[in-house]
């Protein structure tokens, strides 16, 4: 049962992922539907953020808002992501000590 | 002639090597990020999948978030039909996301694009997007490859340690590490916004409407899809033509 449900899993996840490579494939799209998939990512990402970040510590959601803040300032100066995502870290370790 | 194909030789080379390179630096932060996930989650289906299992959904589904939900209804005795669906519903957002993303990938062909669909994740979908341009280079393919790779197997290898040893992360860290991948979507959109403000508008837009729908108590997996949706349209007034150039 337990196989059943891993592989069951698998294949709903790999099946939306897949599709788009065929049907981009075939058709060429008017302008507005590339400016639409092209900012998606962006969407994306700001869905992504929030408002999950909130719950980084579930019953603290003004911790994941600071390290956010943290690393909106580290990022301004577009140093590497890497930076971004260690001080953040180092944020809400210091945030919950 | 002989040099000229020597140097041919090496520039291939050089090109090939340097977007294996680009594809470890970029994937990196996001192997930072997936490690401690992926050790928490093996730590959590340990509870109730053997270890095998456990990372089998690993190898198998790639998608955290499901993966934790997927571990905990099994352990809370969910049949596989409430399963399946839960987790179409939640990686659904997979779907508009490779749609992006193909859209950009047109220049590499078909045989490389089946499997790189297979690596898209939150997270390898932020970082290819983000450099998009690498698709018309000649070894883009490469670039996006080396980066998923690189991040599917943190996910695969921090499972199996999770699932094997254990809390090996003193709970505070890992706690604290909970927000490196919402810190590297940050990191991944400031620059962008500095770029463009208007990519910024469209990213707040979308975690309004997010925000809304969770509160509507909307299930998180749809909130995504349709904030991203629909924040993706405001892009149709806002963004010029061809942005990539």
């Amino acid at each position: 049962m337990i196989w059943a449900i891993i592989i069951g899993m698998s294949i709903v996840t790999i099946v939306p992922r897949i599709i788009p490579v065929f049907l981009v494939d075939q058709a060429s799209y008017p302008d507005w539907v590339n400016r639409w998939l092209d900012a998606i990512p962006y969407a994306a990402l700001g869905a992504l953020i929030f408002p999950g970040i909130m719950t980084v510590i579930p019953d603290q959601p003004i911790i994941g808002l600071i390290g956010g803040v943290i690393a909106i300032v580290i990022a301004f100066f577009e140093v590497n992501v890497i930076f971004a995502v260690l001080g953040a870290i180092l944020t809400v370790y210091l945030l919950t000590m | 002639m002989q040099a000229n194909s020597a140097d041919n030789a090496s520039k291939v080379s050089s090109e090939l090597s340097n977007a294996v390179k680009a594809g470890l630096v970029k994937g990196f932060p996001i192997c930072l990020g997936y490690i401690p996930i992926a050790i928490a989650y093996g730590v959590l289906a340990a509870q109730t999948l053997s270890l095998f299992q456990l990372t089998a959904m690993s190898v198998l589904v790639f998608a955290g978030a499901s993966q934790f939900m997927g571990a905990k209804m099994i352990g809370a005795g969910n049949g596989l039909v409430e399963i399946v669906v839960a987790t179409f519903i939640l990686n659904f957002r997979h779907f508009v996301m490779s749609l992006s993303f193909m859209n950009k990938a047109r220049p590499i062909p078909l045989s490389w694009k089946v499997p790189l669909s297979l690596g898209l994740t939150d997270e390898t979908f932020a970082v290819s997007s983000l450099h998009g341009e690498e698709a018309k280079k000649p070894y883009g393919k490469v670039f996006f490859a080396t980066l998923m790779l690189l991040a599917y197997l943190a996910w695969v290898g921090g499972s199996l340690v999770g699932g094997l040893l254990g809390e090996l992360i003193p709970e505070q860290l890992s706690q604290s590490m909970n927000i490196a991948l919402y810190a590297m979507f940050i990191g991944l959109l400031v620059p962008s916004v500095k770029k463009e403000w208007r990519v910024g508008l469209i990213a707040i837009i979308s975690m309004i409407i997010n925000y809304a729908l969770i509160n509507l108590s909307l299930a998180d997996g749809w909130a995504i899809v349709i904030s991203t949706i629909m924040g993706g349209f405001l892009g149709i007034f806002l963004l010029k033509g061809d942005e990539d150039n």
